[in-house]
């Protein structure tokens, strides 16, 4: 009975000192100053800051999909005044949701809610916030709602465009792709990979091992040996867990087709070019939009037509000009609408 | 003349006023250490834990958040209350949180139409049943086969994830999504099996109840009946029980499967008490569970074993975690610090315990059952 | 399936199941030689991060594996003093606080690695060394003896600890301190120093368990080890806290999740059933536990706090 009074009483303790900074905090408003895009477009750096927040659901260097976005919002960050905040592993819709409410609550001009699962708290939030620009992605949805936006990547294309170039560069006709989970945007570039190679070279063996995880570099490494020991002498991957599979690539002097970032710097020997998301292409046209008054409404797509998706080949890789020509061709005819990569929704 | 008095007797003021807020300090001094690594990451130690006890406890909302995010916490924990206090160490958390998930995912996707008063018992029950069987397997193994729980428990929560990453990538997986942005994630679940909110304009929702209620249930089931006395007799010596002619497997079996069967119901609760009223994961069972499977141990332990502390050891967990979140807004630090921070007070409050203990005889801590020593041996191997 | 049971695919599965398998049977001999003393230490999975995110630095800074792989020992004994202290003298219950370690652990190799390095750069992997004459075997050689010096050394700790463990005053005295601490003491056996050591050490090899799977991989990632200090825990009541048990353990899950992978890029596996082939490491470790169904008993004090005179 006495040890349960003991603890009774620290636990109560314990409650009463956090409930006494709780109090003496919430007579201290932070000031929400509602800058809500009145500064009309400038083509110049604009003198008063912008607020960008970014809610993501993993790390923000994961070369992957939340780095892919940082990346672009810093990219903007001096031609706008970019004034940028991250929360980054949030991927529990209700901490995202409270993320996405705090910072519309301080007076940021524009929430991206980076992660398709964030929806739902998008459409609830936005409502209690007609003054705040929210952009939610990846996704083609914007609930009608007038200050959301939407935006979606095209990532067959690329997928599509670096598979032609690897058929035509592999000698041994095997080709290795190492996967997560066999869903969205990883799901998308392999099968335009896939398609890709296939349409170039109708022989050619591409193996696609899909791990079951987005994050574990042991086994993405074994999956790559795997596929080194099977002939292949080009790999490529999807997802932040494909820097094991490169340094297996670097190891075996296996060319690696990068996607979601530039992935030159992992392995400068072996790396042909990556597949990069410049999701800036339409960032600044949100950013402009809001600028003009428009808080949303509209839904924008990063391709290769746009510019929003880039090949970037890396510079000392001795490509021949005829892979090269190969995936610039590759390039022309999707964005022409010769081409279909094939790989359906 | 009973002990007690005796040993209160003893005690002179101040080593009773420092016992009652060891646990305060200990959390305290691990919240110091963070102010110093804060202000090494350039940020205000002083506008970061504002920023914490407001996203904690400041505002309406914010005991909102906290409240929610304690909910699978305490179902989580007073699971874990059955089992630890049965000697059966209980590490499947997050695999039981997952099926039970599943269970009721699938259940709504099944019967949509259901009506609202039917559909939530109906998911609820669904996520107990799927939680309760991925207890069972872990326990017929303990009782039967002599396989250790923790081996087991932890083998099937990866089990479970793949399960987890099969089904909503595959057959439950939201076909309005397509491409890029489709994720493993089911599509927005029937309206009727939504969580009613409880209050207003907030997002308190009905989790609470569940939680409270199971929490008084399993207070009764552990202090209350026959079950709960076999229960904790078997925590306390396996050969005594069995000696006494309790059916010590069965009842082995039976802990673990309701302790799975809390966490299955967390599972339910967090899928249709959530904002987006779908199941979703970003391939592990963080994605889906925010870690409530090993939250909820702390928890339950902090509560010292006991479902009704551990609501409260549960809310204040809770307030640390959705505080964290608004720490890392407040003053851009990166997430992984207040990870950091939140084992820094687990072990800080927990290392403190020795110094409450020093004011007692007892050497029980935080109401883990302390078994009776079995003989261990032939008697050859202790020499005298 | 043929193109499975060929030679040179069979012994390359079977030496990507022993890279796979060096970094759980390093921490799981570790938490076996705790828990022979009777401390359970479910921190594992933390010390192991910072193990491994210390000797990447390392690497990346100085270029020196060796240094590196010194580093990864270091950062997991001053863990395992920090647990000692933890668990042994000061009493606390050991299944919290391991989780309090593994959510420090985990977070500050996170931050570390943001604050320090900010991208992932890889740097120079382990080398295969091989053995000379032994590895130019066919087949065999190729699988057992070409791998790096870390799982050599890995595989070389089993004999040295069981040594230690059945034929050691020092191996006895765990023994002794693990199933009956207050008689250990009563014969004047320090029960705190034998349990300060061998969490020490526990805690060092898993360290270096930690740093053998980030210079494995040459680089780090957030949660690198993917929940593999939890499996290596599991696997220590797969080996019936016996340091052979726990090579078996270890090599059949890495073996398994090696021919998982295999299979999968060989075409066996469809890609439809990606997910639930991921599952087999962990079914099988419980299937083949519970077929091998040994009546072997927990030491009997793990777990528990000893403290003379309770």
């Amino acid at each position: 009975m006495n040890r349960k009074l003991l603890r009774t009483t620290s636990l109560v303790a314990l409650v009463a000192v956090a409930a006494l900074i709780g109090a003496a905090c919430s007579n201290k408003k932070t000031p929400t100053t509602a800058t809500s895009g009145a500064t009309t477009g400038a083509a110049t750096t604009p003198a008063e800051p912008f607020k960008v927040a970014i809610v993501a659901p993993s790390a923000p260097n994961d070369l992957a999909f939340t780095q892919s976005m940082v990346d672009a919002v810093n990219r903007l960050k001096d031609q706008y005044n970019l004034d940028i905040a991250v929360s980054d592993s949030l991927f529990v819709v209700e901490d995202a949701a409270a993320a996405i409410r705090d910072y519309a609550s301080k007076g940021y001009d524009l929430v991206i809610a980076h992660g398709s699962q964030f929806g739902g708290s998008v459409q609830e939030i936005a409502a209690d916030f007609p003054d705040v620009s929210f952009a939610w992605g990846t996704a083609g949805d914007t609930f009608r709602l007038p200050n959301v936006f939407a935006y979606q990547a095209a990532s067959d294309q690329g997928g599509y465009v670096m598979g032609q170039m690897a058929a035509a560069l592999s000698q041994s006709g095997v080709i290795g792709m190492v996967g997560p989970i066999e869903v969205g945007d990883a799901k998308l570039y392999v099968d335009g990979f896939k398609n890709g190679a296939v349409a170039e070279k109708s022989t050619v063996d591409v193996r696609v091992n899909y791990t079951g995880s987005f994050s574990d570099v042991a086994l993405a490494s074994e999956a790559a040996k795997s596929f080194v020991d099977a002939g292949a002498d080009v790999m490529t991957g999807s997802a932040q867990m494909v820097v094991g599979a490169v340094g297996v690539a670097k190891e075996n002097n296996v060319a690696w087709f990068g996607t979601q970032s530039n992935q030159t710097s992992l392995a400068p020997e072996v790396v042909v070019a990556s597949q990069v998301y410049h999701w800036e292409v339409v960032l600044s046209q949100i950013i402009d939009a809001i600028k003009a008054g428009t808080l949303g409404g509209q839904t924008y797509n990063i391709d290769l037509a746009n510019g929003g998706e880039v090949i970037e080949f890396n510079a000392d890789y001795a490509l021949s000009d005829e892979v090269k020509a190969i995936g610039d061709a590759a390039v022309q005819g999707i964005k022409d609408g010769t081409i279909d990569t094939g790989a359906s929704a | 003349m009973s002990s007690k008095g005796r040993r209160l007797a003893r005690h002179d003021w101040g080593r009773l006023l420092l016992s009652w807020f060891a646990m305060p300090m200990a959390a305290l001094a691990a919240l110091l250490i963070g102010a110093v690594m804060l202000w090494a990451l350039g940020a205000n130690p002083i506008t970061g834990y504002r920023a914490l006890g407001d996203g904690a406890f400041g505002s309406v909302n914010a005991l909102t958040n906290t409240a929610i995010k304690a909910v699978p916490l305490v179902l989580v924990g007073v699971g874990i209350c059955i089992a630890f206090r049965a000697n059966v160490l209980n590490i499947g958390g997050e695999g039981q949180l997952v099926m039970g998930g599943l269970a009721s995912t699938a259940t709504a996707l099944a019967v949509p139409g259901v009506p609202r008063p039917l559909l939530i018992p109906l998911v609820l029950l669904a996520g107990l049943a799927g939680g309760a069987i991925w207890g069972a397997i872990p326990g017929a193994l303990k009782a039967y086969f002599n396989v250790n729980e923790i081996l087991s428990t932890i083998m099937l929560n990866i089990v479970a994830v793949q399960v987890m990453n099969y089904l909503l990538s595959g057959p439950l997986i939201d076909k309005t999504f397509s491409g890029f942005s489709a994720i493993p994630q089911t599509k927005r679940l029937a309206p009727n099996a939504d969580l009613p909110i409880l209050v207003g304009n907030t997002k308190l929702h009905a989790g609470i109840l569940v939680a409270l209620l199971a929490a008084a249930v399993v207070y009764v089931l552990l202090w209350r009946t026959g079950l709960g006395f076999r229960l904790r007799a078997v925590g306390l010596s396996r050969e005594a029980s069995s000696y006494a002619g309790m059916p010590v497997k069965r009842t082995i079996t039976l802990a673990l499967t309701l302790s799975g069967a809390m966490a299955g119901l967390a599972g339910a609760v967090l899928v249709f008490g959530s904002a987006s009223h779908r199941m979703v994961t970003d391939g592990t069972a963080t994605g889906f569970t925010g870690s409530a499977g090993f939250n909820g141990i702390v928890a339950a332990l902090f509560g010292g074993l006991h479902p009704l502390w551990t609501i409260l050891s549960s809310f204040i967990f809770g307030g640390l975690l959705v505080g964290g979140n608004a720490v890392q807004r407040a003053v851009q630090v990166p997430s992984s610090l207040i990870v950091a921070l939140n084992g820094l007070v687990v072990v800080f409050v927990v290392s403190i315990e020795y110094v409450r203990r020093r004011n007692r005889n007892r050497p029980l801590s935080f109401g883990m059952p302390q078994p009776v020593q079995e003989p261990s041996g032939t008697p050859e191997e202790v020499e005298l | 399936m043929s193109k499975f049971l060929t030679i040179s695919v069979l012994t390359a599965t079977a030496a990507s199941g022993i890279r796979l398998a060096a970094p759980f049977l390093l921490a799981s001999l570790g938490e076996t030689m705790g828990q022979r003393s009777g401390v359970l230490n479910l921190g594992v999975e933390g010390v192991m991060l910072l193990g491994a995110f210390g000797s990447y630095y390392t690497v990346l800074q100085t270029g020196d594996l060796w240094l590196a792989a010194i580093v990864g020992v270091a950062i997991g004994a001053i863990m395992g003093l920090i647990t000692a202290v933890v668990s042994v003298t000061l009493k606390a219950e050991q299944g919290i606080s391991g989780i309090g370690v593994f959510l420090f652990g985990l977070g500050m190799s996170d931050l570390l690695y943001q604050k320090l390095v900010g991208t992932p750069r890889p740097v120079a992997q382990l080398p295969a060394v091989n053995i000379p004459f032994l590895a130019d075997i066919p087949g065999f050689g190729k699988m057992l003896f070409r791998q790096s010096l870390l799982v050599y050394l890995a595989i070389l700790l089993v004999p040295a600890l069981a040594f230690v463990l059945n034929r050691t005053t020092y191996g006895t005295k765990i023994k002794a301190v693990g199933e009956n601490p207050a008689a250990a003491d009563s014969l004047g056996v320090s029960v705190n120093r034998i349990r300060y050591s061998t969490v020490v050490l526990g805690n060092a090899l898993a360290g270096l368990a930690g740093a053998t799977l980030a210079m494995e991989l040459g680089i780090f990632q957030q949660n690198l080890t993917q929940g593999a200090g939890f499996i290596a825990v599991a696997l220590v009541y797969f080996g019936a806290w016996r340091p052979w048990g726990v090579l078996a353990g270890s090599l059949l899950y890495g073996l398994v999740a090696a021919i998982v992978l295999q299979w999968k890029t060989l075409g066996i596996i469809p890609l439809s059933a990606s997910d639930l082939a991921a599952t087999a490491p962990a079914l099988i470790t419980i299937v083949a536990l519970v077929v091998v169904a040994r009546r072997f008993r927990q030491p009997a004090a793990l777990a528990k706090a000893y403290e003379r005179g309770a």
